[in-house]
């Protein structure tokens, strides 16, 4: 397989919960190697989108492709091409790090040599080789926090989806967390995060902003600025938010 | 293949590493096995009597040494008249009481009928028809030797003898009756709780969220789950099984591989109950309340502690949903009587087109929801 440049295509995507439109005709494409911000309060829609694009739900209409695969026919292909990362924190605390790497490692279907090189590789990357048998629930929640990061990378997906993975963190460790962010994207794999800081979405490359079940923008963070004549993202947000409460 | 022996393994390492759970898995059976054999009884062994004699006679004492004589009575106190041995009662001192009435031997000796008074608390109907039926068999023995000898003439004082004799527990024991339907208890409360939380407490955690992203297939995620308390529950059953055979020398004269056999099919009838709860529930909490109601139901309809026989017609009737039952049933067939295969065939396959519907049923839900 040739890896196409652009690795999700999503074209028309409309999601209906009955007569609730929660994705209303969504347009966008995501390129490989890039980190793409996808904003938006509560309730705009995220969270339905991301479960769509991970293989979770089928949409009611529309034409969407994650790492080369149809969202209604290959979910499982997809599943096996993406890693994902939620705000809930997602491994297991009763068992050791690299028990859970292993767990991981296995059920994408690592060999086992590759699962004790990788989990070497990820700890090393983080440098916490020396927690590497100690049980999740003894360590601190940053430290958690990137190890999860590094178990949704493990093998080696063409796009990671992080569904607000700094919640709860403290500023340091947010930013460190960024760092690995980046590293990871350099590396070739596609970055889809939501978050509700604003500071991080300036360190997105591109930006979506998600109101009421439509994508209202999506831009880099500086034309987004430039655009809507804001001086920080964070400005921008609340404008695009507000301007739709006003006209409801 | 290889993803199930990963689930696998996780589900191992989570539930030895659980210190809440070993115990839960290896000391409470024994407890349970050990208390629930021995204090389960339907025999009443010590009634407190009190006596009232009013005729303080050689006939009189004789039955009450008779009383005293048996195992199953204790005489707590003689009283003076029916008013004070009736405040025994009243009060909870005493279970049953017997009045002599004046004149008791000298009716004896004019060969003119005699009676006597027998109470008994009857707060709960079963133990006091035993209670009764014990009295009257002291009775009706102290009658028969009055008959002796009052008439010598008369040698034959039943007209027709019965000779009884009990099969497959000789000696009535109680233990040889009940460990087998307490091991059945055991394993199903093990499978059904073990199972039914299992899934919950992923879904409580998050991390079921993780593992619906990865491309873990449903059904390797059940057998993933599933396996593990099935093998549980199996260790579990030849664990109580031992325990029964050499601590308690409860016999076993069918055949082991035969009993597992069964037991293999059970538990996929109880696992399937507990992937079903474990799909209704959000919560761990939930889980429990729900597997305590529907396991409460099934052990008292089981017949363990009451026949089946004596049920209504539409509780029989209901019973034929009941899992544990079958087990029981079949399980007491195994042990007690060495019966084969075809002795309980029907019942066998009842088992396991309810496994094959339980399971798919639960699946099909599972499928829905997670």
């Amino acid at each position: 397989m040739t890896k196409a440049d652009t690795v999700i295509v999503v074209k028309d995507l409309v999601k209906k919960f009955g007569s609730f439109v929660a994705n209303d005709h969504l347009n966008f494409e995501v390129k490989r190697g890039e980190i793409f911000g996808f904003l938006g309060a509560n309730g705009a829609g995220k969270t339905t989108a991301i479960k769509i694009l991970c293989g979770l739900q089928s949409p009611t209409s529309g034409d969407i492709k994650v790492a080369g695969f149809n969202v209604y026919t290959q979910t499982n292909k997809i599943k096996q091409h993406i890693g994902y990362m939620s705000q809930k924190f997602s491994l297991y605390e009763d068992l050791t790090v690299s028990e859970n790497f292993r767990f991981y490692g296995g059920i994408y279907g690592l060999s086992n040599k590759l699962i004790r090189e990788r989990t070497k590789t990820l700890l090393q990357r983080l440098d916490l080789e020396h927690a590497a048998n100690k049980v999740l629930r003894d360590i601190p929640l940053g430290w958690k926090q990137k190890l999860a990061f590094s178990v949704a990378v493990m093998h080696n997906p063409e796009v990671v989806f992080l569904d607000e993975p700094t919640g709860g963190v403290d500023p340091i460790t947010r930013r460190q967390f960024w760092e690995l962010i980046y590293e990871e994207a350099n590396r070739g794999t596609t970055i889809f995060v939501t978050t509700h800081y604003m500071d991080e979405a300036e360190y997105c490359q591109r930006v979506s902003i998600m109101v009421d079940g439509r994508i209202e923008a999506l831009d880099s963070p500086k034309k987004l600025k430039e655009t809507y004549q804001a001086a920080s993202m964070n400005e921008v947000f609340i404008r695009l938010a507000r301007a739709q409460k006003n006209t409801e | 293949m290889r993803t199930i022996l990963f689930i696998l393994q996780k589900e191992f390492r989570q539930l030895f590493r659980d210190k809440t759970m070993l115990p839960i898995i290896f000391i409470i059976p024994v407890f349970q096995l050990v208390i629930l054999s021995f204090t389960a009884t339907f025999e009443i062994k010590h009634t407190r009597l009190v006596v009232v004699d009013q005729d303080r006679s050689a006939e009189s004492r004789e039955l009450i040494s008779r009383f005293k004589g048996s195992a199953f009575y204790i005489v707590t106190a003689q009283a003076e008249t029916y008013q004070q041995a009736a405040e025994f009662l009243k009060n909870g001192d005493a279970d049953q009481l017997i009045v002599i009435p004046e004149n008791f031997e000298r009716n004896i000796i004019n060969h003119t009928s005699t009676d006597l008074l027998l109470v008994t608390d009857a707060i709960n109907g079963s133990a006091a028809s035993l209670m009764s039926a014990y009295a009257m068999a002291i009775i009706n023995n102290f009658n028969q030797y009055l008959i002796v000898e009052q008439m010598p003439s008369v040698t034959h004082t039943e007209p027709i003898g019965i000779e009884s004799s009990y099969w497959y527990n000789p000696r009535l024991n109680y233990l040889t009756y009940m460990v087998p339907g307490i091991l059945v208890l055991l394993v199903t409360i093990i499978a059904m709780f073990l199972s039914g939380m299992n899934v919950v407490k992923e879904k409580e955690l998050g991390t079921i969220e993780q593992i619906n992203v990865t491309p873990i297939l449903k059904y390797q995620f059940i057998i993933g789950k599933l396996l593990p308390f099935w093998m549980v529950a199996m260790f579990e059953l030849l664990f109580g099984l031992a325990i029964a055979r050499f601590l308690f020398q409860v016999p076993f004269l069918g055949s082991l591989p035969l009993l597992l056999g069964v037991a293999a099919v059970y538990l996929l009838v109880v696992l399937g109950f507990g992937l079903f709860v474990s799909t209704v529930a959000d919560t761990m909490q939930q889980s429990m309340f729900i597997s305590w109601f529907l396991l409460v139901v099934f052990i008292l309809m089981s017949g363990l502690f009451t026949p089946v026989e004596s049920m209504p017609d539409w509780a029989q009737y209901l019973n034929k949903l009941n899992p544990v039952s079958y087990f029981i049933k079949i399980n007491r067939m195994i042990m007690l009587k060495g019966s084969g295969f075809s002795d309980f065939s029907n019942l066998f396959y009842t088992l396991v087109v309810y496994a094959a519907a339980v399971l798919s049923l639960s699946v099909w839900r599972y499928k829905k929801v997670a």
